[in-house]
């Protein structure tokens, strides 16, 4: 053991191990202790400031003297972002879609506002993106990303639609016609989709099926051309894209049971987004665009910029 | 009587012994007060630290077509370089300047040790700066010692004061010169003297102040000593090879003091043991110990040495720039025998040829497509089959530009739809737009057909762009 002390005179705590080792009683350096004071008061000062007792009394609970929410960070930090969409915003309440539609600056936005719109409020049916979505009994909610409007594509029957909801309504044949009847009537359909209106009345095999369309109550609402009228929301049989099912399976069920018409009928209901109260009228504006954007959206005569 | 006459003949260089007695590894509980001493180093120094740090004060005032020639436009997402403008797209460049001057900075350092240390790094020249304003108001080293024990009085007040006022208005000074590499400087000017910048600007102003202030007026070499990773980096990259400012050994060892009147003795080396190498050592080390940590080769001691030895009458150089080999004996190779110092050059070639090529190829115009992915393709009432593209054009000019949309490939009797007018594309940003493209079904043939798109400007074609992509269809059995 070491004989050598070369610090002498300096304080020890009078604790010893080993025989000589003891501890000296130096102060930690200023720095030091200025640190550990002013942390300690940094504490006191934050408990004060911000709520940090979690335990309730007869007047609540300690709130802090800062009068800290987290609610309203959260609101100061929103206005951040609201300043950035106030001035799109401010200029959308007056405009009509067809107007937003002209402006290319403010189409963007709002297709970008619109897509989170969308996923909240249409997807469930619509699918993502409008892509339609398939239950059992064939195509739950239109697809609308193609240029099959049952009730128009033009950027006001778009908006229309989302406003009012729409209802289909299709009267349900069984008991009117004879299943041979509606057999005969849907692979006509079917005829016309595929092969097109005018071979399908040429086609001597669907000939049956003409006579029931054009004789029965078809075409009070389908027309005599088939093509449906836009005003009722009656569909375009000659095109390639179907509401409910192309197989003829489908179309036999459509027209047995109807739409919107009993148990077994078809099921086509779209509510009123302006009268759930659950959108602004910016809101379903910017739907509008989004949803006239997707593709199949129809062009109007073009409006004055 | 002789001794006297002794003592004027011998006095000019004995005395130097009473400046500084003993030295003791600087661990930064005492301020080092180095002496200041005029010489070829000293000299270089002064014109190596200026010639990189003038520019950083004054460059941001260079204006260009009524631009700031060089802005670092961050706000905006732009880098302005004369004429240049280069956009995050080719930010790329960057990684490869850096990579260059990291590669520079290993060059250098393998063939003569810390040159930026010693001669640039801004630690340095700031510390120097500073140490030269103190040298001015509160005397040589020997009187700042004497300053600092002394108790606090009018006088003291008053020099302190001053030098502190003064270091106040250079790390002022450096907060500002750096913000205005990045705001316009005009504009910062304004809105500092009338108290009107941003948050942001006033937090960096405040940190460039006082880091400055700090680093340069106290922490100083102990900021080399124990902060700086480069210094470590740097100390590894120096070889045998490596010529750093060394201490001869054997021409200068044994040490020992000049006698007076007599001259050395004989079997005593040339070092007289004046401590001059260590008193004017901005980072207080002590280089006869061989090289170290903190020696930031900035070759003051040279200077020192040099002109101890012109009055002692030995030959200079007992102090001076040579690499380990030579002291040892070994044949002193040329710097392209040097691998390592190749293989730092080849890369900064490489990377300074991409920089070349990039900006030879930075294209006025980018163009991204994104396909939609839900759904792939749509089909249309008529049956034909419409797929959706996102358009992304970064247009890089310094104007609007309507853009014409064309396709090669893909199906035949597809219609662009989308673009019947021109899309604009917004200067210095970029602009997004949805194409559709529509093909007749019976066309569609398979599920993947690529297309090439390609956007061109409606006045000028020359300013174009192209991008692949894919045409989605059915699946077919």
């Amino acid at each position: 053991m070491s004989d050598k002390h070369d610090a002498s005179g300096v304080p020890t705590t009078g604790h010893v191990w080993d025989d000589d080792l003891g501890d000296f009683t130096n102060q930690p350096p200023k720095w030091w202790m200025l640190g550990l004071t002013a942390s300690a008061i940094w504490c006191v000062v934050y408990c004060l400031f911000y709520p940090s007792i979690p335990v309730s009394n007869a007047h609540g609970f300690f709130k802090g003297i800062g009068g800290w929410t987290a609610i309203n960070e959260m609101e100061a930090d929103k206005s951040v972002v609201d300043e950035v969409r106030g001035k799109y915003e401010a200029k959308l309440k007056d405009m009509t879609p067809a107007a937003i539609l002209a402006d290319s600056e403010l189409t963007e936005y709002v297709t970008r506002s619109g897509k989170v719109l969308f996923g909240d409020n249409c997807a469930a049916c619509h699918g993502t993106n409008g892509v339609g979505t398939v239950d059992k009994q064939g195509l739950f909610a239109p697809i609308l990303r193609d240029d099959d409007w049952l009730y128009g594509g033009k950027i006001d029957d778009i908006h229309t639609s989302i406003v009012g909801g729409r209802q289909g309504v299709m009267t349900p044949h069984k008991g009117v016609l004879s299943d041979q009847q509606i057999d005969d009537v849907a692979q006509y359909v079917k005829a016309m989709s595929e092969e097109g209106k005018d071979k399908a009345d040429a086609d001597s095999a669907v000939a049956a099926g003409k006579k029931v369309f054009m004789e029965s109550d078809c075409t009070a609402c389908h027309g005599a051309d088939a093509k449906g009228m836009q005003a009722m929301g009656s569909a375009n049989l000659t095109d390639k894209v179907w509401r409910f099912d192309g197989s003829l399976e489908g179309i036999k069920k459509t027209v047995a049971y109807g739409v919107n018409a009993g148990p077994d009928a078809r099921i086509a209901v779209m509510p009123s987004f302006k009268a759930a109260g659950k959108l602004s009228d910016a809101e379903i504006k910017k739907l509008a665009v989004y949803v006239y954007k997707f593709g199949g959206g129809q062009a109007d005569a073009p409006v004055a910029k | 009587m002789n001794n006297e006459a002794e003592n004027k003949e011998m006095g000019a260089v004995t005395t130097i012994y009473h400046e500084f007695e003993s030295w003791n590894a600087n661990l930064g509980e005492k301020t080092i007060h180095a002496k200041r001493m005029p010489g070829f180093f000293r000299t270089i120094k002064n014109y190596t630290q200026l010639a990189l740090w003038l520019p950083f004060f004054l460059g941001p005032y260079l204006r260009w077509n009524d631009k700031q020639a060089i802005l670092f436009d961050i706000q905006n997402r732009q880098f302005h370089f004369f004429s240049l403008t280069v956009l995050p797209q080719d930010i790329w460049m960057l990684s490869l300047v850096l990579l260059m001057a990291a590669m520079t900075l290993f060059a250098v350092t393998s063939v003569a040790s810390r040159v930026w240390c010693g001669y640039f790094c801004f630690q340095t020249a700031w510390t120097d700066w500073f140490t030269w304003l103190e040298d001015k108001i509160e005397g040589n080293p020997a009187a700042r010692r004497k300053l600092d024990d002394a108790p606090l009085s009018l006088d003291k007040i008053k020099k302190k004061g001053l030098k502190h006022a003064l270091w106040m208005v250079l790390a002022l000074l450096t907060g500002i010169s750096f913000s205005v590499w990045f705001v316009d400087a005009h504009t910062y000017w304004d809105n500092l003297i009338h108290f009107n910048l941003p948050k942001v600007g006033w937090v960096v102003l405040a940190m460039f102040f006082f880091g400055t202030y700090i680093l340069a007026g106290f922490l100083r070499e102990q900021a080399c000593f124990w902060l700086c990773p480069y210094a470590r980096i740097q100390g590894v990259m120096s070889d045998s090879q490596t010529i750093l400012p060394a201490y001869d050994v054997k021409r200068g060892e044994p040490r020992g003091k000049l006698r007076k009147g007599g001259g050395a003795v004989a079997e005593q080396g040339d070092c007289i043991d004046c401590f001059q190498c260590v008193q004017v050592c901005p980072t207080g080390v002590d280089i006869r110990n061989g090289q170290q940590l903190g020696c930031i080769t900035c070759g003051l001691c040279l200077d020192a040495c040099d002109a101890v030895m012109d009055k002692i009458g030995k030959p200079r150089g007992l102090i001076r720039y040579a690499s380990l080999d030579e002291f040892s004996g070994k044949r002193a190779r040329k710097i392209y025998q040097h691998p390592r110092t190749l293989v730092y050059v080849g890369i900064i070639l490489v990377a300074l040829s991409g920089i070349v090529y990039g900006l030879t190829h930075l294209g006025a115009m980018t163009l991204r497509v994104i396909p939609d992915r839900q759904p792939l393709f749509v089909t249309m009432s008529d049956g034909s089959i419409q797929n959706k593209y996102e358009f992304k054009v970064v247009n890089k000019t310094d104007k609007d530009i309507h853009v014409k949309v064309s396709a090669e490939g893909g199906i035949s009797g597809q219609v662009i739809i989308g673009a019947e007018e021109p899309p604009i594309t917004h200067h210095g940003r970029g602009t997004s737009f949805t194409i559709f493209v529509k093909a007749p079904g019976a066309n569609v043939t398979q599920e993947i057909t690529p297309i090439e798109f390609r956007v061109e400007g409606v006045e000028d074609p020359a300013v174009s762009a192209e991008y692949n992509s894919k045409f989605n269809g059915p699946k077919h059995e």
